[in-house]
């Protein structure tokens, strides 16, 4: 009998051999309340180092979009898209929400490396802590989104409880965002350096703070790339809801929850693939 | 090959280490290393990559209900086949089975250092699989054991090494793990918490758990473990009955006291 045999035979696996797919979604997902609490603590720790805690959720937006809305609204001039303060906050808030599961994300790995050397559990659930730590942080922000929104527009509309779907789809995409970086960081280290120029990338190919229609030919091809943006359809779909002036068609929904339930499923079974690598030293 | 026994058959054998080798490739810095490659810009960076051999070809089966002492000097290899054992080393060479991945409890672990140490125990508790209100239950127990009732409401990252040590024990050691390996981690308690550890270890192992500690203290290795393993230079030198082998290496370091 050789070891391996003898081992079998004895209920022994090898180490560091990876939960097939199944199994191991399931362990994660009984382990849930471990990412959920860890995010909220993150949430919490995170906050507990400035004086105005909490309210820096809602005010970095607020004030980026005010600085957003100045300067291009200078530069844009009579190109500026309609309804325009509407338009450009809508575009931070959503978009700063997908940054920021993109790059906590990146670093979910990397910045967490005691605790999975320390504790065996699956590595998913890191990733999926910055999500839901992003997503906690953006409820209040939507909030105060509403807030401006009825203040300038003066309306309110069923239609806005299209972002109960909305953000469920935009969920998944994050999730998706953030397992796929978290294991490329894990790779290429460097890579986490350039995130904030991948970012920025994806800020101006996303049409936060521009009409397509009104700077470029719509068939040019940069207006191609930008509508095949899915951040970009995603700012179209909430805008579509929330601001005046702006309609939805149902093959936009249809282009979402493609990419979202696709981008989702890539991430997880990509992050999966290298599981047992998570926390080993090179 | 692993050397079998004669009643090998008959006991149930938990891990199994079969003619495993750790290498790392370093890329050798410092003095001697750049002196050798003067001239080297950025992109022409030549760097000379060493290999390190910390276990070449270690060997031994262990059986239900043994609790294993891990010695050796200082860069021995102890540590890198702890770490490959619970699958945190790639092995260059040879085979590791196990029941259930090991668990391993090092100095090194963190968990989150700018929240509180009762929210770490809810943490810790919740990613070895707990349900919430099982922890919840198990929190004040988890912080007498640690010795840490009038700290535990502050940041982790307030307490002293021992302290969070401690922690971090108390909390792995709360779940009955089936095979957790203790890389000197007692070292940091006082005379008091260590006692209680090393009761925890015993009941660990009544519960047909298997623990490994890697000590220096060859008191605590006697007072805990029913087998010793003395790694030396990545190799195997001798396992076996704990007196024996502590007393071979005592005589190796030319030390005469046991702690």
């Amino acid at each position: 009998m050789s070891i391996e045999e003898y081992a079998l035979a004895n209920g022994l696996k090898k180490v560091g051999a990876k939960d097939p797919l199944l199994k191991y979604v399931k362990e994660a997902i009984a382990r849930v309340d471990f990412a959920y609490t860890m995010a909220s603590y993150s949430n919490e720790a995170v906050n507990a180092k400035s004086r105005l805690g909490s309210w820096w959720n809602i005010l970095l937006p607020t004030i980026q979009a005010a600085t957003y809305g100045l300067i291009f609204g200078i530069i844009l001039g009579a190109t500026r898209p309609d309804n325009y303060l509407p338009f450009l906050f809508t575009g931070v808030f959503f978009f700063s929400y997908v940054q920021g599961s993109f790059t906590s994300g990146a670093s979910a790995i990397i910045s967490r490396v005691g605790l999975v050397r320390s504790l065996a559990f699956p590595r998913v659930l890191l990733p999926l802590s910055v999500v839901i730590t992003q997503t906690l942080q953006f409820f209040p922000q939507l909030l105060v989104l509403g807030v401006i929104l009825v203040g300038v527009q003066h309306t309110i509309n069923f239609g806005w409880l299209m972002m109960i779907p909305l953000v469920a789809l935009l969920f998944l995409f994050n999730f998706g965002l953030a397992t796929i970086m978290a294991r490329i960081t894990v790779h290429v280290q460097d890579l986490n350096k350039l995130v904030p120029f991948i970012t920025r990338l994806l800020f101006y190919s996303s049409g936060v703070f521009f009409s397509v229609e009104k700077i470029m030919s719509s068939h040019s091809i940069y207006a191609q790339i930008i509508r095949a943006n899915p951040i970009f359809q995603f700012l179209n779909l909430a805008r579509g809801y929330l601001v005046e002036g702006y309609t939805v068609t149902p093959d936009m929904w249809i282009s979402v929850t493609i990419w979202s339930v696709g981008i989702a499923i890539v991430g997880l079974i990509f992050f999966w693939d290298a599981e047992e690598l998570y926390g080993r030293e090179e | 090959m692993v050397a079998k026994s004669k009643n090998v058959e008959e006991r149930k054998p938990v891990i199994i280490v079969d003619d495993v080798h750790v290498t790392y490739k370093v890329f050798a810095s410092g003095l001697r290393a750049s002196r050798r490659n003067a001239g080297g810009g950025l992109l022409s960076k030549k760097m000379e990559l060493r290999e390190i051999r910390a276990v070449k070809g270690i060997s031994f089966i262990i059986y239900e209900g043994e609790s294993i002492g891990i010695i050796g000097s200082n860069g021995s290899g102890k540590s890198s086949l702890m770490t490959a054992m619970s699958g945190l080393t790639p092995i260059s060479g040879g085979a590791i089975y196990a029941t259930a991945r090991p668990n391993l409890l090092g100095v090194g672990a963190v968990l989150l250092p700018a929240i509180s140490g009762e929210k770490n125990i809810l943490l810790g508790g919740l990613a070895m699989g707990y349900t919430k209100p099982e922890i919840t239950a198990k929190v004040d127990d988890i912080t007498a054991f640690a010795g840490l009732q009038d700290f535990v409401g502050l940041p982790m990252r307030t307490y002293s090494q021992g302290m969070s040590a401690r922690l971090r024990f108390a909390i792995a050691a709360a779940k009955d793990h089936e095979i957790l390996i203790i890389d000197e981690a007692l070292a940091v308690g006082d005379q008091e918490f260590r006692n209680r550890s090393e009761a925890r270890m015993r009941e660990m192992r009544e519960n047909a758990g298997t623990v490994f500690l890697v000590s220096h203290s060859m008191k605590s290795i006697l007072d805990t473990c029913t087998r010793v393993i003395w790694i030396e230079k990545g190799e195997l030198r001798m396992d076996g009955e704990p007196k024996k082998v502590v007393a071979a290496y005592n005589k190796f370091v030319g030390s005469t006291t046991i702690d």
